[in-house]
């Protein structure tokens, strides 16, 4: 089996990075914003992994387990908060909590 | 022996500690006996010292006492020191002296004052500044002093600082004065600029190296250190702030505006007279300032009325004298005149006082008289007082040092027939008002009655004074009555000396002088003496009027400064009241507040707003890495 070359890998990477972006920016349902961050931190990881592949190096998969780790952090501290989040606007609509605006 | 020279200023500011930390839990008495007898302490070693220093001078005529080094900053570093030469001996033993009587004299005339410890206190700061003053050999540290004394000016001017008018007489002597110290304080730059020291016997030195006769610097700095020595000795055009001085207590008026500070102008011009050397231009300027001065203010003394106004516009006049001597290089003649001044001044000032205090403090000479029956000791020492200040001749000190000084006006290279006539005049009307003084107060019919004597502490220093008034003439005697000269002698080991003239030409000026002397007592004796009314017949002419007002007023130089100074800076202030630099401040603060209404207005507290603009940045700073 051929490797997938690594432009296909890459632009995969993007692909997925501009869909979480998006998915982040139109969202107003705040799991549904950390569920895009996970997709973002993926597609960066796999942007890693494939470099990592492309030039033969270890050093794209030692960043990947760090990005795991990172999104596993991110993700228990992001879901208290959106517990929290419930608890006080009984909604999860991100829109809701703008009482700091200028 | 030398080695206690610093004690002399060291005990009155100890005295100052002691009194402005405790003096208001101590008793009367102990105030008393903290601030006369740090003066009495200060004085005494100075008369031992300065004993000492003029039977057995030292080899280089002068001693040093390193103090301390201030700081030491590249290569900046004044080094406090105290130097005692011939000068600074006279003006030491003066200052002491004349000061410890002052003290003694005030423990007494201040007992019921509510303010009696902090009227010591600022006595004690002023000796121990006017004695660093005197003695320092930095010019830094001699403008510590020159500060230290213009300060306790201001105090005790404002002394009974209730009154209104007393504070604005102390805000007046320290504004014009002040006016004349920052005159000082540049020349003080520039000499430190040029030398890159401000030791004076260094910068003596180096001026007269580097700086050619009359050239361009040497004028400035020396004209630049005349205004500091005109608004420090009230001359013209700072005269005015003296006699309103008199606000204060007399002692004050006595100490500081008579015997010790305004006469520390003439001690920084004979201090610094190698600069004055050197610019022929500014001691010419000098000479013609004192000559104007002395008659300006000697012809407003004749017309006061009140006691002590007189008084301070005839000290005005006397230190015109010595400024007349030191423009045309009679500098020991200026130091002579200096001392005897410090002791008759000081004497008519303390007996003014006595006659006040008696009067039920009453100044006005018109409101006086006749007080010679119940105030013998007052008219007597006041008698010698003021005929030592218009110079009687051969029994008085004032006369060896006036003539001395009107001789030598004409007889130096530097002097000539004018400043002669223009001394010779001021002689005569010294001798009117310092007479009329004594006719309209203690002659004529008594207008008043006095509530008590002067007690004995008081009479002390005035018959100290008294004699000292008479007997420190005869230390110096002219050459045809004995040339006894021990005074210029002493002081020609730190000063140059002048050249002597012919003797017949100085006995015919002495001559003159004294007989201008006499007939300006005549003069006074038939306006203000007799029974006559030539006086009132003058001073109700209408010109007669009209000169009476404007001699009463100084010559109008008040008037002046208010319509030239004073008005138009209070019409700056109206116009200015709202500050126009404000304004730049003001518009910064409006700047702001506009960008935090544009900046607040991007703040929506929207999390997704936030998210994209994180984005757009992000894109933003890539597409500047990519494609620029």
């Amino acid at each position: 089996m051929a490797p997938v070359p690594v432009e296909h890998g890459l632009l995969l990477a993007g692909i997925l990075f501009a869909l979480g972006t998006v998915g982040v920016l139109v969202r107003r349902n705040i799991l549904f914003i950390l569920m895009s961050l996970e997709i973002m931190l993926n597609a960066a990881g796999l942007a890693f992994v494939v470099s990592g592949a492309a030039w033969a190096q270890a050093d794209g998969q030692v960043m990947f387990i760090f990005i795991l780790t990172i999104a596993a952090a991110e993700v228990s501290v992001g879901l208290a908060l959106v517990l929290q989040f419930y608890h006080r606007f009984k909604t999860l609509d991100a829109d809701a909590a703008d009482r700091m605006r200028g | 022996m030398f080695e206690v020279l610093w004690l002399i200023p060291a005990m009155p500011l100890a005295g100052f500690f002691v009194l402005a930390v405790a003096g208001s839990r101590l008793p009367r008495a102990g105030v008393a006996f903290i601030g006369v007898g740090s003066v009495a302490i200060s004085s005494a070693v100075a008369l031992w010292i300065g004993g000492n220093f003029i039977w057995w001078p030292p080899q280089e005529q002068a001693v040093t006492q390193t103090l301390w080094t201030w700081m030491d900053v590249a290569s900046f570093s004044p080094r406090l020191g105290l130097r005692l030469d011939a000068l600074s001996t006279v003006m030491v033993l003066v200052v002491t002296f004349v000061g410890f009587l002052i003290h003694l004299y005030s423990s007494q005339y201040m007992i019921d004052d509510a303010g009696y410890a902090r009227f010591f206190a600022y006595m004690n700061l002023f000796m121990a500044s006017m004695l660093i003053l005197v003695l320092a050999d930095n010019l830094l540290f001699l403008y510590l002093g020159w500060e230290g004394v213009g300060l306790c000016s201001y105090l005790l001017i404002g002394f009974w600082y209730e009154d209104p008018t007393n504070a604005r007489a102390a805000v007046k002597a320290f504004i014009v004065t002040r006016t004349g110290d920052t005159a000082f304080a540049i020349g003080l730059f520039l000499l430190f600029n040029t030398f890159g020291t401000l030791q004076i016997q260094d910068v003596m030195t180096r001026a007269s190296q580097q700086w050619a006769a009359g050239s361009a610097t040497a004028t400035f700095a020396a004209a630049l250190l005349l205004g500091g020595a005109l608004g420090k000795s009230a001359q013209l055009p700072l005269q005015t702030w003296l006699p309103d001085a008199m606000a204060g207590p007399t002692p004050v008026s006595a100490l500081i505006h008579a015997a010790t500070m305004v006469t520390a102008g003439v001690y920084l011009i004979a201090r610094t007279h190698v600069l004055f050397e050197l610019a022929p231009a500014v001691q010419g300027a000098v000479a013609i300032i004192g000559a104007a001065t002395l008659l300006v203010a000697g012809f407003s003394a004749l017309v006061q009325s009140d006691l002590k106004r007189a008084l301070a516009y005839s000290t005005i006049s006397q230190i015109g004298y010595m400024f007349l001597a030191l423009g045309v290089g009679a500098w020991s003649a200026a130091l002579f005149h200096f001392a005897n001044h410090a002791f008759f001044k000081a004497l008519l000032f303390l007996t003014a006082g006595v006659v006040i205090q008696s009067a039920h403090h009453e100044q006005n000479m018109l409101k006086l008289g006749g007080l010679r029956k119940q105030l013998p000791l007052a008219f007597w020492v006041f008698l010698i007082g003021a005929s030592a200040l218009s110079s009687f001749p051969l029994v008085t000190n004032g006369f060896y040092s006036k003539d001395q000084i009107i001789w030598y006006a004409w007889s130096s290279p530097l002097g000539n027939s004018w400043l002669w006539a223009a001394g010779l005049l001021g002689a005569i009307v010294t001798a009117v008002y310092s007479f009329r003084m004594v006719f309209l107060t203690f002659f004529g019919t008594a207008k008043t009655h006095t509530a008590h004597r002067p007690s004995q502490i008081m009479s002390i220093p005035l018959v100290v004074l008294a004699v000292l008034s008479v007997v420190s003439g005869f230390v110096q005697v002219p050459h045809w009555l004995g040339n006894t000269r021990c005074f210029s002698a002493f002081i020609e080991t730190a000063l140059p000396s002048i050249g002597e003239g012919p003797v017949v030409a100085e006995l015919v000026s002495t001559v003159i002088v004294a007989l201008g002397t006499v007939l300006g007592i005549c003069l006074a004796y038939v306006f203000f003496g007799g029974k006559w009314p030539y006086a009132d017949a003058i001073a109700e002419s209408a010109r007669g009027a009209a000169l009476h007002r404007f001699l009463f007023a100084g010559w109008g130089f008040d008037w002046m400064y208010g319509m030239l100074i004073v008005r138009p800076f209070f019409w700056i202030t109206r116009v200015n009241r709202d500050d126009i630099v404000d304004l730049v401040f003001d518009a910064v603060a409006g700047m702001v507040e506009v960008m935090h209404h544009v900046l607040s207005w991007t703040q929506t507290g929207r999390l997704r707003g936030y998210a994209m603009g994180i984005a757009l940045g992000a894109v933003l700073t890539i597409a500047i890495l990519v494609f620029v």
